[in-house]
Parts: structure tokens; C-alpha cells; sequence
């Protein structure tokens, strides 16, 4: 067993109430590209942070080269020789893209000055690898895609044996994540051992040796990607007959049009939109990050962009100055962003529930009818199956799909006739999940209007009866019914042709 | 050891927390009302055995009223604080309000007609802050604190460093800072209806609910369709014109307006609020606890005053209050993640 280089046994690590690893062992040899699949949630970006020091574990061991070790901070992780590309982007965007990829050694220099040139000479023979980037480019400045490919040189300057990257492909176009698996490859011939996170089964069966699931914290199994079919793992993913994870979709198509969505463009981020949504159908809108989904949907809203175009909700023109119009025109918005935009963590449930329409809950003269704000909280809660323990209580309380509840409550509340959810089911279990996509196919039925963004494909085939693609601001196709395949959203949200260090 | 209490708590269907005993105590201790009160019936308690003077009518009576307008002022702070922004203009604003009545005043003015405009002065400084907040982005700490070195200039501009004397004004004015109903001062009066009005409009109104939604997370009020930028506006404005009322009535209470008044009032008034349970992030507060520590910082002043304790050795005794009550009070929410 001397080819493995990083063991983890029996790790454990809660967060309040909230048990993110039970247990979990893991093994990655040399030179193998070893991919850690699961869903949201199960628990893989939390124990990638114990693996880089930056979370303390509450119990369990690291063995390094068989060894016992800590890891005590993400300086300790780069002396070991373990480098990490975060799933989130975590630059700094006023400096150069050399100095942020060559930050760890700038950090640990012993030299006074900083040597410009020899750090964006360092920084230049790296990126060349990967793509076409000027190291001495403001970092702020570049695409999505390029920062981060940035983000990957990073790691790669690092003298690592061990090289985790989660999710790395989120934001890359096809081109892109090619080449970035002819360098994973290359360096796992070196000899490195490369920890892969995805759930993209594609990705994983193309360029992984090995295989790992966990699922809600726990380690369910590992084999070779040789000897398994995709579905075996997402069998092993979600743990359960898939079929229950996703309602049944819409019997017949519908021609009553809920939404109408005429040439909406903004300055930048995205043009020329058009697209319908009828009765009783769930929208899905895939497309990389960055493409501009949340945007055209937050453009719709007029949660921030200057859009020209025409929208129409059931068949009504809109003209609306700001989001508190769209409110009461009866278009609601979820946000991606749960704790940041989304709740009011240290507030109540029931303030939560009520915050989107005051209205709804004020007596004469504008005084706060507390009993009937309760009532209402308790009524949709009921509505939704949230479980708490008092409306009085602060959101911070509840776990991530209790509290996706409550935000969704929130647009109930107003009564809609249509909801825009961003990442409806991130940081959510499963079991929370399959109860959000039933009460959003619920919603759909009832007559209310449901546009679902994601960007975990399944959810999207699974969820929806007919999907926009999103690529580079614009509607690049759609795709319905069997067509809806992972290979099909993929090749339409990328870019073929590769553009250039600025896009 | 940690997992296994984590665990435990779990099981037990509630929010780990370190053990029961400080589970219980928490409870009662989050009640930060309780805990003020308890402290001040205390400090009553002790000061009562230590001089026969303390318990006197007239010695409460000057302990209220030393905090009473400037509680006036903590009231609009802690509105503001909720709402997330600062303000450390206060004191200026409230000289300003004093000079420049007093100036109209000196000018002809009936004293009423030279209040108002005071009080619409400061409004407008309130806007005038309100606007380089949310239209241009500065940050209130920066912008008021320009603007308390503004006001305070002009302040010592217009009277030339020299207090107004004001011996002319009439009795009927110079009743809502120095005249009493029973045995009650009016400054007291006013003070309490201050208080219970924002107290009601703060907890029961849809308006005041926008505060505190803007404060606990801008970003989700936006979101919800709350015009924030609106809200922000007008709890500085609001804090600005209570600082308007309050320099009125001092302005009647000593019948002179004093161009370096209320040097030092931002602390003593922030501090109250903080120690009232406001946060400096924003999003929660109440007027109630807001009071509360007005009356303890008074409390302690007179008590160590009758000790005669030297008046630098306030200074230490406040200063540490505040550190004690916002670190208690980190512990104690510590656990919310």
C-alpha cells in the first residue's frame, strides 16, 4: 500500500446542528486521477477544506505518505504538497493575475522585494499551458472562464503531490476543460495524485481512474470507473430509485402562454432574449456560470440591469421601474444566494415569510398584525412541510432545506403567478430536494408560472418539461422532451471556438 | 468528545450548545432588558446602602435628567444603528440646532418660529448625509464624521466661539426645558413620550419593520422589494431631527445656546444603544434597551460622582462598561453560526 499518498479514516465535522461528514474514509494513490462524486451537500467541499487545513476536523486522522499528520492551516497543505482549486473563484481581482497565482510563494518568500519580472515571467509559463492570459492583466478583469483557469495555474505553480479540484469546469467552455484534462493527465503521469470533484458523469467516465461517493456526509463506496456504468453511480449518489427524486412531468402541453419574453437586451450581459412560458410547464435555463441566466432573470425583475425589450405576464405588458413592481405585478424572484440575498438569517421565520409584502399583514394605519403574520407563516409552512421549532425562532436555526423553504415560502406568500428560482436545491438535502421539486410541480399544476435555473444538469432533466440554454448572453437553443440529455444542454451552452483572453 | 455532545444536543432535537446550565442561563441572560434592569436595580440597591443621598427624589430626578434629552438623540441613533448606518455628527448637529435657534432668536425671531427652522436645519443635514450615503456610497462613518467637524465650524463660526446668551427668551418657551407638571420636569415628560412613541412605531409598524430587514441583510431587502436606499435616507434624516429636538429643548433647559456643546455626546449615545442591545452590524436593537443603557451609563456617572470618584476616573469606568457589554453579548450569540 506504499503508492498511497493521502488516507483519510473516520473524519467527522459538524456545523451547529448541521452533521456535514459522518465518518468518512477516503484513499488516493499516486498518479491516478481519482474522482469524488456526490451531491450537493454530501459532504465533498467540506471535506476538501479539512483536507487544506482550512476546517479543523471534530474527530477522525489524516495519514500523508502513511503517516499521521495535521493540517492546520492551508500554509501546512502547501508545505505537505497539496494544492486546491476552490469551486468558488477566490482571487484577488485589483492585482495582476501573476501575483495572484504566485501568492502562496510571495507569501512564503524570505526576500524583501518583490521581484515583478521573475514572478510575471513564472506566472507566464504556466498559463501558457492552459490558455492565452497576460499575467500582467488586472485579475478583476478577466472572463469567468479565465479566472478561473487562473485559479488552476495557482495550483499548478505549487510544488504539489496531491492536487484537488472541485468542480473546476463549472465555468469553462468544452475547449477549455479539454485541455484541462490533458494537463490532469500529464501530471498524474508525473506521479501526482489528482482528486477530481464533480457529479458531470461524462467527465468523470472520460478522465478518472477511480471513484468515490459519498452521500449526506457519509462514504458510500469507491470503484473503478473501468469496471462501472454511469448509472451505477448515481445510483450510488442518491441512494435510492431515481424516479422518486423527480414528480412526474406534464401530461399534455399547454398553449395558454403565462410569460412572454420579447428582445430583452442590457448593455452587457446579455441580448436579444426572447423566449414563452405556458400553463402548468416547469422552464429549466441551463448554461455555464457566467453565461448570463441569473442576469436575464434578475433583468426580467428589474432586480438590477437597464433592460429594453418587452415582457408580458399574462398577456399584459409590463412596465415596471423596479422590483417592488414586479412584486406586485406578481413576478417573484428566489436567489441563488440564499444567506447572501436570499433571508434574513437573524430574523424570525415569520419575519422572513412576510418580508415581500408588508401589505399583507398591516392593519389600519400601518400597525404589524403579529397573530395573523404567525397565521400566515404557519399556514405556509404547513403548506410546504417546513419543519421548526417556534416562528419566533431566528432562520440561522434551520437546516439548509428548511430554510430553502422558508425563502420559498416568502414568494408564496404574494400569491404569484410566477416564480424565478436560482439554485433552487443548492446546499440541500436530498430528501429536502425531492420535496422542493414536488411542491415546484405542484405550483406548475395549480397555474402558477415556475423558471428553474440550475446548474446540475440532472436536476434540470429530471425537473423540467423543456429547457433554454443560456451561452454568452444569448439563447443558444432548446432543447425538450427525450431531447433533453446532458451531452445536448453541454454542446449548446459552450463555446466551440475559443476566444481570445478577454471575452 | 465535541461530536459526541454535538450529538447529544441533536438527539435532544435543539441547537448545540456548550451545557445545560449555560443553556439555561443564556435564556434568561438573552432577555437583555432583564439583565439591564437587573444591573441597574443593583447598582440602586448598592448606591442606597453607600449614601443616604442617593434614594432623595431630587437626586433621581437629576440622574432622569441627565439623560433624558440626550435620550432623545439615543433614540434616533439606535433607529439608525438598526438600519445599519452610524452617526457621529450627533453632537455638533445638536450645538448647531442651539445656535442657530438661538441666533434667529437674537435676530428677532419668536422663539418657537427660530425652533422649528432649527429643527428643519438639522433635518436637512440628516438629508444632506442621507444623500452622500445612498446616492453617491460613502460610508456614514466617513460622512459623518465630516460632517461633525462641519457643524461644529460652523457652530463656532456663527457665535464666534462664544456662548448666546439668551435671558430674554419668554417663560412659555423656557417651560420645555425648565418648567415641571406636578412633580414632574417636562423634559422628563417629553422624553418618555419620545420613547414610547418610537418604541410603538419601531416593534408594530410595516414602515419601522423595513428597517430592520434593511439592516439584517441589505442585499435580501432588496431582494424583497424594500427601496433601501429610501430606508437609509430616512433613518439618518430621522436621527438628525431628533438631534434638532433635542438641541431645542437644551437650548430652552439652559436658556443659552453653547457652541461647543455636546463634545463627546456620539459615544455616550452610541454607546447606550450598543449596550441596549443595537448592533453595530445592523438588524437588531430595541428603544427600550436603548434607554436602559442610557440610564446605566447615568446611573453609574452620578453613583461615582456621589463616591467622589475623580471625574477621569469616569471616563476608565464608561469606556470599560461598554467593552464588558459587547463582549458579553459576543458570547452569548456566539453559538448562532
Amino acid at each position: 500500500m506504499d503508492d498511497v499518498v493521502l488516507k483519510i479514516s473516520d473524519v467527522h465535522k459538524s456545523f451547529g446542528a448541521i452533521h456535514a461528514l459522518k465518518g468518512v474514509d477516503f484513499e488516493l494513490k499516486r498518479g491516478e486521477i481519482h474522482a469524488l462524486a456526490g451531491e450537493n451537500g454530501a459532504g465533498k467541499s467540506t471535506l476538501m477544506n479539512v483536507i487544506d487545513g482550512i476546517l479543523a476536523p471534530d474527530s477522525g486522522t489524516i495519514f500523508w505518505n502513511g503517516a499521521a499528520v495535521t493540517i492546520a492551516s492551508p500554509t501546512e497543505a502547501q508545505k505537505l504538497g497539496i494544492g486546491l482549486v476552490h469551486q468558488e473563484i477566490a482571487l484577488c481581482p485589483d492585482v495582476s493575475v501573476a501575483e495572484n497565482i504566485l501568492m502562496p510563494q510571495t507569501n512564503l518568500s524570505r526576500k524583501f522585494f518583490v521581484d515583478y519580472a521573475a514572478l510575471e515571467a513564472k506566472a507566464g509559463e504556466v498559463l501558457r499551458q492552459l490558455a492565452d492570459i497576460d499575467p500582467r492583466a488586472r485579475t478583476g478583469d478577466l472572463s469567468i472562464s479565465n479566472q478561473q483557469l487562473v485559479e488552476i495555474a495557482k495550483a499548478l505553480t505549487l510544488d504539489c503531490k496531491v492536487l484537488i479540484l472541485d468542480e473546476p469546469t463549472a465555468a469553462l467552455t468544452e475547449r477549455e476543460a479539454q485541455l484541462l484534462f490533458g494537463i490532469m493527465r500529464r501530471l498524474a503521469d508525473q506521479g501526482i495524485g489528482i482528486i477530481y470533484i464533480s457529479h458531470r458523469m461524462v467527465e468523470i467516465f472520460d478522465n478518472c481512474d477511480r471513484v468515490t461517493v459519498f452521500r449526506d456526509g457519509s462514504y458510500i463506496t469507491t470503484m473503478d470507473v473501468a469496471q462501472i456504468t454511469p448509472p451505477d453511480v448515481v445510483k450510488a449518489m442518491v441512494g435510492r430509485v431515481i424516479d422518486d427524486l423527480y414528480p412526474a412531468k406534464q401530461a399534455e402541453p399547454d398553449d395558454n402562454v403565462i410569460l412572454s419574453v420579447r428582445d430583452l437586451s442590457e448593455a452587457t450581459r446579455f441580448r436579444d432574449v426572447s423566449f414563452d412560458l405556458h400553463h402548468g410547464e416547469v422552464l429549466g435555463i441551463a448554461g455555464l456560470i457566467g453565461a448570463g441566466r441569473s442576469e436575464i432573470v434578475k433583468g426580467i425583475c428589474r432586480i438590477e440591469g437597464e433592460v429594453t425589450g418587452e415582457v408580458r405576464l399574462n398577456g399584459k405588458a409590463l412596465t415596471l421601474r423596479d422590483y417592488g413592481d414586479s412584486i406586485d405585478a406578481g413576478m417573484v424572484y428566489l436567489s441563488e444566494d440564499r444567506k447572501g440575498s436570499g433571508l434574513f438569517l437573524d430574523m424570525s421565520i415569520a419575519e422572513n415569510i412576510s418580508a415581500l409584502d408588508l401589505s399583507r399583514i398591516s392593519r389600519r394605519g400601518g400597525m404589524i398584525d403579529s397573530r395573523g403574520e404567525r397565521e400566515r407563516a404557519r399556514a405556509l409552512g404547513e403548506r410546504l412541510g417546513l419543519k421548526y421549532g417556534k416562528l419566533t425562532d431566528p432562520v440561522s436555526s434551520l437546516s439548509g432545506g428548511n430554510q430553502q423553504k422558508v425563502a420559498i415560502a416568502k414568494m408564496l406568500s404574494v400569491d404569484p403567478d410566477l416564480i424565478f428560482l436560482d439554485e433552487p436545491t443548492r446546499g440541500v438535502d436530498v430528501g429536502a430536494k425531492a420535496e422542493i421539486h414536488r411542491i415546484l410541480r405542484d405550483l406548475a399544476r395549480s397555474g402558477v408560472g415556475i423558471v428553474v435555473i440550475s446548474s446540475e444538469l440532472p436536476e434540470l432533466i429530471g425537473l423540467c418539461d423543456r429547457i433554454l440554454v443560456i451561452r454568452e448572453g444569448r439563447i443558444s437553443g432548446e432543447v425538450a422532451g427525450d431531447d433533453m440529455t446532458e451531452e445536448a444542454i453541454m454542446s449548446l451552452a459552450s463555446v466551440l471556438e475559443h476566444e481570445g483572453a478577454d471575452a | 468528545m465535541r461530536g459526541s455532545s454535538v450529538e447529544q444536543a441533536i438527539e435532544a432535537g435543539e441547537a448545540p450548545r456548550d451545557g445545560r446550565g449555560m443553556a439555561a442561563a443564556k435564556g434568561l441572560l438573552k432577555m437583555r432588558e432583564t439583565g439591564l434592569i437587573a444591573i441597574i436595580l443593583l447598582l440602586i440597591v448598592v448606591m442606597s446602602f453607600a449614601s443616604p443621598y442617593f434614594l432623595t427624589w431630587v437626586n433621581i430626578r437629576t440622574v432622569i435628567m441627565a439623560f433624558a434629552v440626550e435620550g432623545i438623540v439615543v433614540v434616533g441613533m439606535t433607529i439608525l444603528l438598526i438600519s445599519g448606518g452610524i452617526d457621529l455628527s450627533v453632537g455638533s448637529v445638536t450645538a448647531l440646532a442651539m445656535v442657530i435657534g438661538g441666533w434667529l432668536f437674537l435676530a428677532g425671531f419668536d422663539p418657537w418660529v427660530a425652533s422649528l427652522i432649527a429643527i428643519g436645519c438639522c433635518t436637512a443635514v440628516g438629508a444632506f448625509m442621507g444623500f452622500f450615503v445612498t446616492k453617491i456610497g460613502l460610508h456614514h462613518f466617513i460622512v459623518s464624521l465630516a460632517v461633525m467637524v462641519i457643524a461644529r465650524g460652523i457652530c463656532l463660526l456663527g457665535t464666534g466661539g462664544r456662548p448666546l446668551g439668551l435671558y430674554t427668551l419668554p417663560p412659555e418657551f423656557k417651560f420645555i426645558g425648565q418648567g415641571s407638571i406636578g412633580p414632574i420636569p417636562v423634559v422628563i415628560l417629553t422624553f418618555l413620550a419620545v420613547v414610547a412613541i418610537f418604541d410603538i412605531l419601531l416593534r408594530r409598524t410595516t414602515m419601522f419593520r423595513k428597517v430592520f430587514y434593511t439592516g439584517s441583510n441589505e442585499r435580501a431587502a432588496a431582494y424583497s422589494g424594500i427601496r433601501t436606499k429610501r430606508v437609509i435616507f430616512a433613518t439618518t434624516t430621522l436621527c438628525s431631527a431628533l438631534c434638532g429636538v433635542a438641541g431645542v429643548i437644551y437650548m430652552a433647559r439652559f436658556g443659552s445656546a453653547q457652541p461647543t456643546f455636546g463634545l463627546g455626546m456620539e459615544l455616550n449615545v452610541i454607546a447606550a444603544a450598543v449596550i441596549g442591545g443595537a448592533s453595530l452590524n445592523g438588524g437588531t436593537g430595541t428603544i427600550l434597551g436603548a434607554i436602559l443603557g442610557a440610564a446605566l451609563l447615568s446611573l453609574v456617572s452620578s453613583s461615582l460622582a456621589l463616591l467622589d470618584v475623580s471625574v477621569y476616573w469616569q471616563d476608565i469606568i464608561r469606556g470599560s462598561i461598554l467593552l464588558a457589554a459587547v463582549t458579553i453579548d459576543l458570547f452569548l450569540n456566539k453559538r448562532r453560526g
